[in-house]
């Protein structure tokens, strides 16, 4: 069990999503850095894609009322337990009544805490992420509140690894490095209606530079740039849309779909971003810049490909040596 | 079925199939055979179906996606796309369900209906009148869980958006965009022309089957009034 102590801006209990429903209106939602989610759910033995409290900063504090195996990943929040500093991307044991806070964000928008054998809350339509709209799923359909207490799936004693100190980090660690995309280059293919933007618009989409602005959430990042023009008035009736799919705004400037977006939208879709670039692009905090690059559909499969490999045996690496400390699910 | 429709990929995980760009209850038909065929492969690579006005939207998962002899999964789905929609000779659907939602048109609760009234010269028995006379295909749900885009309005009833959003639109509202007639399935920011409210709860998240319309029904308005509609709530 753990208990919120004090209430973070906005973390919310996240898995891979909600699938099946969009035809209802209903968005897919989930973690908005699957990398991170992956990454934490490995460390600690969970499948890749069980629920974890995805936290924005100033984030909660948290205190554990049994020992637990718990993993960070994604941004980095400037964790400490009690009083020790806690690195992301490794697997930490931590002593009953630990307390877990974030100090300060020294990089990354969204930080990610797995913990072994994971979360017991009811699922909603298959999916244990936090639907805020619905007011469904995760924990009670909202963000995380001071005093909420999330129970554990299966209580575990550490006490032989811990040795009556607070906590132990195990010595191993997920090296991240080449699993996220670069923001400065993130890449892109082209949308049905990137035929319709004029040339000159087309190139300062490649060429400048964009900027994340305030208005940047789990449902969507809007961005500052070069204003971009179409040839010809783009009416076009509402239609499905996708998570990374580019939007040109009426004012010319661009809006990419986030986790949390919408269906169904009728602005043009000029460009989308690949599945391989939305971690990296999660990352990214208001006032942060960004680049695109065009590639073609078979470089962005591709990229995903190799990063999906990646994720895949960092998750037997970790399971391997979770096992030789007889930790197992 | 004709070959007046395009598919192109939107973005490395979903595809989509595009009509004509018309509200037009014919293509739609379209859109919903498509839909209900590919629901009935149970394809497990298909994660969602998004139908709309003129288009279907398939999301698919690349890694679970067998390639037989394309590069992509997105290629390989295409094709098998295009071979369907070859096959596919009729426009047979399941047949549709005709849902009565009870509307009460009180000012009290139409926000926008007496303006409406005034700038299109009709009364407001006019309007309820003309919003009730016909039932409307639900095109799609979109913008809310549960939010049913429905039409066409009679030409006279036809309104642009609100200039100005409202911050708060209670939920059960009924409004007008366009020739687009649709239901606030919670309670949200809007800009639609709000000419009446339904004491159903169109979106329930506790119930087994959260919302309660879907795509390719038909809905019949029938008028209440504001007696009966607190009855009802």
């Amino acid at each position: 069990m753990i208990q919120v102590v004090k209430q973070g801006l906005l973390d919310t209990v996240q898995d891979a999503g909600r699938y099946g429903y969009q035809h209802l209106g209903i968005n897919p939602g989930g973690a908005m850095d699957r990398i991170a989610l992956s990454v934490a759910n490995s460390l600690v033995g969970n499948d890749p894609a069980d629920a974890v409290i995805e936290m924005h900063f100033p984030a909660s504090a948290f205190l554990f009322e049994t020992e637990a195996l718990i993993a960070l990943s994604g941004g980095d929040f400037g964790a400490m337990v009690n009083d020790l500093p806690v690195s992301i991307n490794k697997p930490v044991l931590l002593s009953q009544n630990s307390v877990l806070r974030f100090t300060k964000p020294v990089s990354g928008a969204r930080c990610y805490l797995a913990i072994h054998g994971g979360l017991a809350l009811e699922s909603w339509l298959n999916s244990y992420s936090t639907h805020l709209k619905a007011g469904a799923g995760g924990f009670l359909g909202r963000q995380l509140q001071k005093n909420d207490r999330l129970p554990f799936r299966e209580v575990n004693n550490y006490s032989r690894l811990l040795q009556s100190s607070d906590i132990r980090i195990l010595p191993w660690r997920a090296d991240i490095r080449g699993l996220y995309t670069d923001a400065n280059n993130i890449h892109v293919i082209p949308g049905s209606e990137w035929p319709v933007l004029t040339e000159d618009s087309q190139t300062s989409l490649i060429e400048k530079g964009f900027s994340l602005t305030e208005q940047c959430d789990r449902m969507g990042f809007r961005l500052k740039g070069p204003a971009l023009h179409t040839r010809n008035k783009d009416e076009r009736l509402s239609a499905g849309v996708s998570k990374g799919t580019i939007q040109l705004l009426p004012n010319g400037q661009l809006i990419i779909l986030m986790a949390d977006h919408q269906t169904t939208g009728g602005y043009g879709r000029v460009a989308h971003v690949t599945t391989a670039d939305i971690p990296a692009l999660s990352q990214l905090l208001p006032n942060q810049e960004l680049h695109f690059s065009m590639v073609t559909p078979e470089m962005a499969a591709t990229l995903f490909e190799k990063q999906e490999l990646h994720l895949h045996i960092l998750q037997n690496a970790c399971k391997l040596r979770l096992q030789d400390y007889c930790i197992t699910n | 079925m004709n070959s007046d429709y395009n598919i192109a990929p939107l973005g490395d995980h979903s595809i989509i199939i595009e009509w004509e760009q018309q509200m037009d209850p014919v293509i739609h038909q379209r859109v919903m055979s498509v839909f209900y065929h590919l629901q009935s492969l149970q394809l497990p690579y298909i994660r969602d179906l998004i139908p709309a006005y003129a288009s279907l939207t398939i999301v698919y998962q690349p890694s679970l996606t067998p390639r037989l002899k394309q590069q992509t999964a997105s290629q390989e789905i295409q094709v098998m796309l295009k071979k369907m929609l070859e096959q596919i000779t009729t426009s047979a659907t399941a047949p549709p369900r005709i849902l009565r939602i009870p509307v009460c048109y009180d000012p009290s609760l139409a926000l926008d209906i007496q303006s409406m009234a005034e700038q299109k010269g009709l009364s407001v028995d006019r309007i309820i009148e003309l919003h009730t006379q016909q039932p409307y295909t639900v095109y799609m749900l979109g913008f809310l869980p549960g939010f049913p885009y429905m039409g066409k309005v009679d030409d006279q009833l036809a309104t642009p958006r609100l200039k100005k959003p409202r911050l708060k639109v209670p939920a059960g509202s009924v409004g007008i965009a366009g020739s687009q007639t649709g239901i606030y399935s919670m309670t949200s920011p809007g800009g639609w022309n709000i000419i009446g409210q339904t004491p159903i709860r169109m979106f329930d998240p506790h119930k087994a089957s959260p919302c309660f319309c879907n795509p390719g029904d038909q809905v019949q308005f029938t008028p209440v009034s504001l007696e009966a509609f607190h009855k009802m709530i």
